[in-house]
């Protein structure tokens, strides 16, 4: 009984989602930045604020040690207008390198979507405070930055309820094949949410985007660099498509 | 290493599933579950593993089985889901071919 009325309770949310959605398009989407400890995910944050906002202005600290970002942090309210930046800096990218497909032209670039971006923790099935010692960290330390990122799971979870899309970050690096990744991803699928796949850092030589392309492929994923700045416009166009 | 049969699995609540699975986990044993747990209930015991991660138990390594790279239908529920200790992952890694025989002969 009790599973049943769960169950009612998400098909109603699935409805009220879709009928939202059909009637009452959003004027803000709320985008959720999902994935790995260390994908890479505050760095896309801050650069898309940096890009629309403030170039001084951070969402939060990036870091090599895992789960620096233990709460999620959410900066309200960014218009991504791709028309009018590019018409402003034709050419946005610090890429010194020719891109492999063209940058779209100002008036061919089309992106244009408010949003709230919420920069989580991610998720992890596992958080070890030995691993902080390699680091630097002292073991009282690395205790306390252990028991505030489990904190920092739990809140990136609930924070599924309040997102209208999610931006699901991989390290290219990386195995994409994760059971956490397959989880989220499931997840979102039950929910109706949609979600845009970023395969980053691809500016490093191991990188391999095709493994993850290959990995999901039901979903869209665009191979970006968040550090360098590369293929960020691509990543704006299919966000505009997608959360819209 | 604990092979939990459907039967026993189904007459059992969400809830009652998951505190089974991690009870058992966290007593060092790898667990695997004939029929698996759906993504929302695995997401929950990620929730539940968080809340009682500690200084001697960092947490669990989860595996759906069978997973075959480049072929995946997420809708259909797993048809055997493992977990272990995270310490012990290793064991489950080395024990791949092990739990894929084991998923073959179900
Ligand atoms: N080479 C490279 N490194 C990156 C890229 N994006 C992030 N990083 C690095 O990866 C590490 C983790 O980044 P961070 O944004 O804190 O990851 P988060 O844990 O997902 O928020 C930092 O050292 C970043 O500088 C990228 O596109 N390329
Ligand atoms: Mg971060």
């Amino acid at each position: 009984m009790e599973e049943g009325r769960r169950l009612r309770r998400r098909r109603k949310g699935l409805l009220s989602r879709l009928i939202r959605s059909l009637f009452f398009r959003k004027a803000t989407a709320r985008i959720g930045i999902y994935g790995p400890p260390n994908a890479g995910k505050t760095t896309l944050a801050n650069r898309i604020v940096h890009t629309f906002v403030d170039e001084h202005e951070d969402i939060g600290i990036v870091s090599q040690v895992p789960h620096e970002t233990r709460r999620t942090m959410m900066r309200e309210g960014i218009l991504i207008d791709l028309k009018a930046k590019l018409q402003l800096n034709p050419y946005p990218t610090e890429n010194p390198h020719p891109p492999s497909n063209p940058y779209p032209k100002a008036r061919e670039a089309r992106a244009k979507l408010k949003i709230d971006i919420v920069d989580t923790p991610g998720l992890a099935t596992k958080i070890d405070f030995h691993d902080f010692l390699a680091y630097g960290l002292d073991e009282a330390e690395a205790k306390k930055r252990a028991k505030e990122a489990t904190e920092g799971v739990i809140e990136a979870i609930k924070w599924l309820d309040d997102v209208d899309g999610v931006l699901l970050l991989m390290d290219a690096t990386e195995d994409p094949y994760t059971q956490t990744n397959i989880v989220i991803i499931g997840n979102l699928e039950a929910r109706g949410i949609p979600v845009l796949i970023a395969a980053n850092k691809i500016d490093l030589t191991d990188a391999a985007p095709q493994r993850i392309i290959d990995a999901f492929p039901q979903h869209t994923v665009i191979p970006i660099s968040a550090l360098k700045g590369e293929h960020m416009e691509e990543l704006y166009e299919e966000m505009a498509r997608k959360f819209r | 290493m604990d092979l939990i049969s459907e039967d026993k699995i189904s007459a059992m609540t969400s809830l009652e599933k998951l505190r089974f699975v991690l009870d058992g986990v966290k007593a060092g044993n790898i667990v695997i579950l004939e029929g698996g747990l759906t993504s929302e209930e695995q997401m929950k015991l990620i929730e539940l593993t968080m809340s009682e991660v500690n200084d001697d138990f960092p947490g669990i390594e989860i595996g759906g089985y069978p997973t075959r790279k480049g072929f995946l239908n997420l809708k259909r529920k797993t048809r055997l889901t493992v977990i272990g200790p995270a310490n012990m992952m290793r064991t489950i890694r080395k024990d791949r071919d092990l739990i894929s025989a084991i998923v073959s002969a179900i």
